[in-house]
């Protein structure tokens, strides 16, 4: 089942267009991940998905649904964490949670959704004493605490420490594990491989490359070989890493010299979507 | 049902937790009507002992602090910092949404008016009202109307750090010039023709008249439609202009 679908979609802002012509799908149970830098048009295109802005051209569907027509029905069945996590400072973890539930007709349990996103200890604290993580947590609470089908999360772990964006992939892999559907954007490519299943490169509007991360990666078939030689260092392409290195290694022992700092590397998604969006600036 | 019911409470809760708005919407007109109860209370104003003649200024001093002030700013607050945007995700109606939060705040003006009562009979001796249907629909159609204006000037506003200071230079003078503290029958004629217009003058006049002088509600048309037009102007700037999401950048 496709949980969403997308066919040139359009949106413009005066003279700036934002969204020029994107077309893609997700399915139910995937994880999708729009991967862009700033000013791409992720935020964008995901808020019109979640009905917060009207397209100019192009068709949309969400769950079945035309997000610019929806109802509170349709609301049921999504979670949404925006980019800028807006709640109610007096209130306590619990007592957020709790106003959210209330919209729903089938929450989840206010303590489940506690732990599901790590605030246990933090749950009878007040809002405006949550640190700038605990904070996003708690707003995947938020999106949370309905049990939606589908789950739209922006950026949803922008300005975390190393430790807490771990703490949030899991997370976000658990969700996926019950089956969720997840649309996610991000700018950090790390991010998009560890969890989604498959990414959209957007840059300036348009999709510049989709497909599997590793397929992706897998696209570019060249190893990298890096070493230093009389304090310079050397770096090699190749798409036949094994013989190279052999000649290499080869001729270092019987010259009995080391290969100082080797590394052996396959292009990650970052080599990808740097030279995707190069090529995109060179256009 | 269910829904109107979980969101008034949520709403009577955060309305409990400010203390801003404790303090300068709810404790403050009772904090004046001590002071300035106790300074002139004693005189006669408008042939008729201050503190009477206070307690009905009082009353709409607080209409407008909490209906309109109150109102006005948290909407802006919540407006600017996403709260509201956020909201609208959620399968929450806007009608429900909207009618919690003038629910909330016209409870919070029914507590204040008891209050101000209260403290009047108890501090004051003055005498409770009587003619209290009529009362009862005259501080109804003032709230609901300051809640209309309230809502309509928040699109005057476009940060949460302004909001206060624009609200505070509305209604602090209004309350002054329409006679909330004192008698307007001495002010210079320029006051007196701005007062003209201000839609918290009748409504003085309309509590006056039906606190001190035993007139009932539908013998104030003037006075009643005066204020019901400045709460309908409100809300049909708000049904044109209203914003649920922050003003960006």
């Amino acid at each position: 089942m496709t949980a969403i679908a997308v066919r040139d979609l359009r949106k413009s802002y005066g003279e700036l267009e934002a969204v020029s012509g994107i077309s893609f799908e997700v399915q139910e149970g995937e994880v999708f991940g729009l991967l862009g830098p700033n000013g791409a048009g992720k935020t964008t295109t995901v808020e019109i998905l979640e009905g917060y802005r009207r397209r100019d051209a192009g068709e949309v569907e969400v769950l079945g649904t035309d997000p610019a027509a929806a109802a509170g029905d349709w609301r049921e069945r999504i979670g949404v964490v925006l980019q800028s996590s807006a709640m109610y400072e007096t209130l306590t973890v619990a007592e957020m949670l709790k106003v959210f539930a209330g919209y729903y007709r089938k929450p989840r349990p206010v303590d489940e959704v506690v732990e599901l996103v790590g605030l246990d200890e933090k749950r009878d604290n007040r809002v405006r004493l949550l640190s700038g993580g605990q904070r996003r947590r708690l707003d995947l609470g938020l999106a949370l605490v309905g049990d939606p089908e589908l789950i739209f999360l922006d950026e949803p772990t922008t300005g975390f420490d190393p430790g807490a964006r771990r703490r949030a992939w899991e997370t976000i892999r658990g969700l996926r594990s019950l089956g969720k559907t997840i649309l996610l954007t991000t700018h950090y490519l790390d991010e998009a491989e560890q969890l989604a299943d498959r990414v959209a490169v957007l840059r300036h509007g348009e999709i510049v490359a989709s497909g599997p991360p590793a397929e992706l990666t897998g696209a570019v078939q060249q190893t990298e070989i890096r070493y230093r030689e009389n304090g310079r260092e050397v770096v090699l392409h190749t798409d036949q890493p094994t013989r190279v290195l052999h000649e290499l290694t080869d001729k270092a022992l019987s010259e009995g010299r080391e290969l100082d700092g080797l590394v052996v590397r396959r292009p990650s998604l970052e080599d990808v979507y740097l030279s995707l969006t190069e090529e995109a600036e060179a256009r | 049902m269910r829904l109107l019911w979980h969101e008034l409470k949520t709403e009577l809760l955060l309305y409990t937790r400010s203390r801003e708005l404790a303090f300068f919407t709810f404790l403050l007109p009772m904090i004046f009507y001590v002071l300035l109860g106790s300074t002139y209370g004693k005189d006669t104003v408008d042939g008729v002992k201050g503190t009477r003649f206070l307690e009905a200024g009082m009353i709409g001093y607080g209409a407008i602090s909490i209906a309109f002030a109150g109102l006005a700013i948290v909407l802006v607050i919540r407006r600017e910092n996403g709260i509201l945007k956020r909201l609208r995700a959620t399968p929450l109606p806007a009608w429900i949404y909207i009618s919690s939060v003038l629910g909330a705040f016209l409870l919070a003006f029914a507590v204040e008016v008891i209050g101000l009562v209260v403290i009047g009979r108890v501090l004051f001796g003055v005498a409770l009202p009587d003619r209290i249907g009529s009362l009862v629909l005259a501080l109804l159609l003032g709230a609901v109307s300051f809640c209309g204006l309230g809502i309509g000037v928040t699109s005057l506003m476009r940060s949460a750090e302004g909001a206060s200071a624009v609200v505070n230079a509305i209604y602090l003078p209004m309350s002054f010039i329409s006679g909330s503290f004192f008698s307007p029958r001495h002010f210079p004629s320029v006051l007196r023709a701005i007062a003209d217009v201000l839609p918290l003058t009748y409504f003085l006049r309309l509590v006056r008249n039906v606190m001190l002088h035993g007139h009932e509600i539908w013998t104030q048309g003037t006075n009643v439609a005066v204020v019901a037009a400045w709460g309908l102007a409100g809300v049909i700037v708000a049904l044109r202009s209203f914003r649920w999401e922050p003003h960006e950048g």
